[in-house]
């Protein structure tokens, strides 16, 4: 990953901000610049939101197959996590077994390592989760 | 005025490995490496953890039990020997993740097992004289054993964070002391995977000579003797010299116990002290006064005479952080797994 663009991305990895639109009040996460309902009467109206990331498991997968940077950590789960103030995101969820996980799981944030370019490259950290 | 400890949390990762599980792959006698070094299991951080993490982790959960504007913390110090990066301070990637940016002081520390504790007197100094509002301390570390060296017994991962300022204080320093000396017992060389040590050069003129003096003149300063404390907690690279240096120190095991938290977790290095502190602090009430003896190779001492005040009453400790719930969520790994994750496997391409 480019060193700009994580750098760029940092507020929603380490804190989970996000944006609502000041003109339908709907809100995003990863953020938006732009209300995709609300267009250009959203533009300049975009608020920054930090969530809290407490929210249950919607779905998930077990991966057994990894990338590269991940082949560690295999078997792992991926999960989209809903948010108790409504939205949603993708993320792994650790301290926990695969055959634990379930739809409706209650889960919080973690800070952990995401990844690295190399042993000499940059380190990417960012939010997991961890049942609650 | 009155400097002491506003918050903290501690974070301990959930793998843990036995003794046994090492003595096997080396072909010794675990059950007596166990006894000799008075460890039960030592904790081992997962493959996306490392200093920083864990210094996230415990901070987070030392903001989580007061409300604080983190914009009011002035420094942060990280003070680990295990820094992800050789050059580029853990304490800036702490500092972002709990939104204490960009209106601080931060810098990472380095002495052996104490670089915790020179962190607290250094958020202390700046508290005390004003500069800054709120300090943030935090000692981690995710140790590293060479693969059959007797340090790969103990050598764990662990941290604690400490909010230093002077409001709402629940533990006030009434004195701070330190002991230092050029000491090789311990070091690690620039560029070098493992660190080397002196064996048992490591015992008396290094740990003993360092925590006993630092003690006991900490307590001839401030008047003290040992029966007038509650709690003592001294660094533990094992889980036998503690306890030795409180007997001769005139300590009662039933003061240093709460504290020893090494034959369950391993030695967390720069975490020791401070994960110890954190289960004290766990469980004191008004009025208990706490010993806390840190030691770094090197080598160097850093003692703390610390008073329990009424604001613990109101402090919230009722949480599901405290060391002994932390503590107890826990999986065992086998050496197999504990080589993965701790990076001694060699694997393509690496």
């Amino acid at each position: 990953m480019a060193i700009p663009r994580f750098w760029r991305e940092i507020p929603s990895r380490y804190n989970l901000i996000g944006t609502e639109c000041g003109n339908c009040g709907k809100r995003y996460f990863p953020p938006r610049i732009i209300c995709p309902e609300c267009h250009r009467k959203s533009v300049g109206k975009m608020k920054d939101v930090k969530f809290q990331g407490k929210g249950e498991v919607v779905t998930y997968s077990i991966i057994h197959h990894a990338p590269k940077a991940y082949e560690m950590q295999v078997p792992y789960i991926i999960a989209i996590i809903e948010f108790e103030e409504g939205v949603r995101a993708t993320g792994q969820i650790i301290d926990c077994e695969p055959e634990d996980v379930e739809v409706g799981m209650r889960v919080e944030p973690a800070f952990r390592k995401i990844g690295e370019d190399g042993k000499s490259g940059v380190i990417y950290y960012g939010y997991k989760f961890k049942p609650a | 005025m009155e400097v002491g400890i506003v918050s903290y949390g501690a974070y301990v990762p959930r793998f843990r490995i036995k003794p046994h599980e090492i003595a096997e792959v080396w072909g010794v006698d675990g059950e007596s490496m166990s006894k000799g070094l008075g460890i039960k299991s030592k904790s081992v951080p997962g493959p996306d953890e490392d200093v920083i993490t864990i210094a996230v982790e415990a901070a987070r959960i030392a903001l989580s039990r007061i409300d604080i504007d983190t914009s009011d913390i002035g420094s942060i110090y990280v003070g680990s020997e295990s820094h992800p990066y050789a050059v580029k301070p853990s304490a800036t990637i702490v500092a972002e993740a709990i939104g204490a940016t960009p209106d601080l002081t931060a810098a990472d520390y380095e002495f052996a097992c104490k670089a915790g504790t020179a962190a607290i007197q250094t958020c202390s100094g700046l508290v005390g004289s004003n500069a800054i509002r709120y300090g943030m301390a935090i000692g981690a570390d995710t140790s590293q054993g060479a693969p059959g060296d007797a340090l790969e017994y103990t050598a764990s991962a662990g941290g604690a964070a400490y909010i230093i300022g002077r409001e709402n204080v629940i533990a006030k320093i009434n004195k701070t002391y330190s002991y230092t000396t050029d000491t090789p017992d311990f070091w690690r060389r620039e560029g070098e995977k493992y660190p080397s040590h002196g064996g048992r050069f490591t015992g008396e003129p290094a740990y003993f000579k360092h925590i006993l003096s630092c003690a006991n003149n900490l307590m001839e300063i401030v008047g003290t003797k040992p029966s007038d404390y509650d709690y003592a907690v001294f660094h533990q690279p094992n889980g036998k010299f503690p306890v030795s240096a409180a007997k001769k120190l005139g300590f009662s095991k039933e003061q240093v116990s709460c504290g020893l938290l090494t034959p369950v977790i391993g030695n967390t290095y720069s975490g020791a002290v401070l994960i110890g502190l954190a289960a004290v602090l766990d469980v004191a009430k008004p009025n208990d006064r706490i010993m806390m003896v840190a030691y770094g190779s090197g080598a160097g001492s850093d003692s703390f005479d610390i008073s329990v005040t009424d604001e613990i009453k109101t402090f919230n400790r009722n949480d599901s952080n405290t060391v002994s719930s932390i503590i107890q969520n826990h999986k065992f790994v086998s050496y197999a797994t504990y080589a993965k994750y701790m990076g001694k496997i060699h694997l393509r391409g690496a």
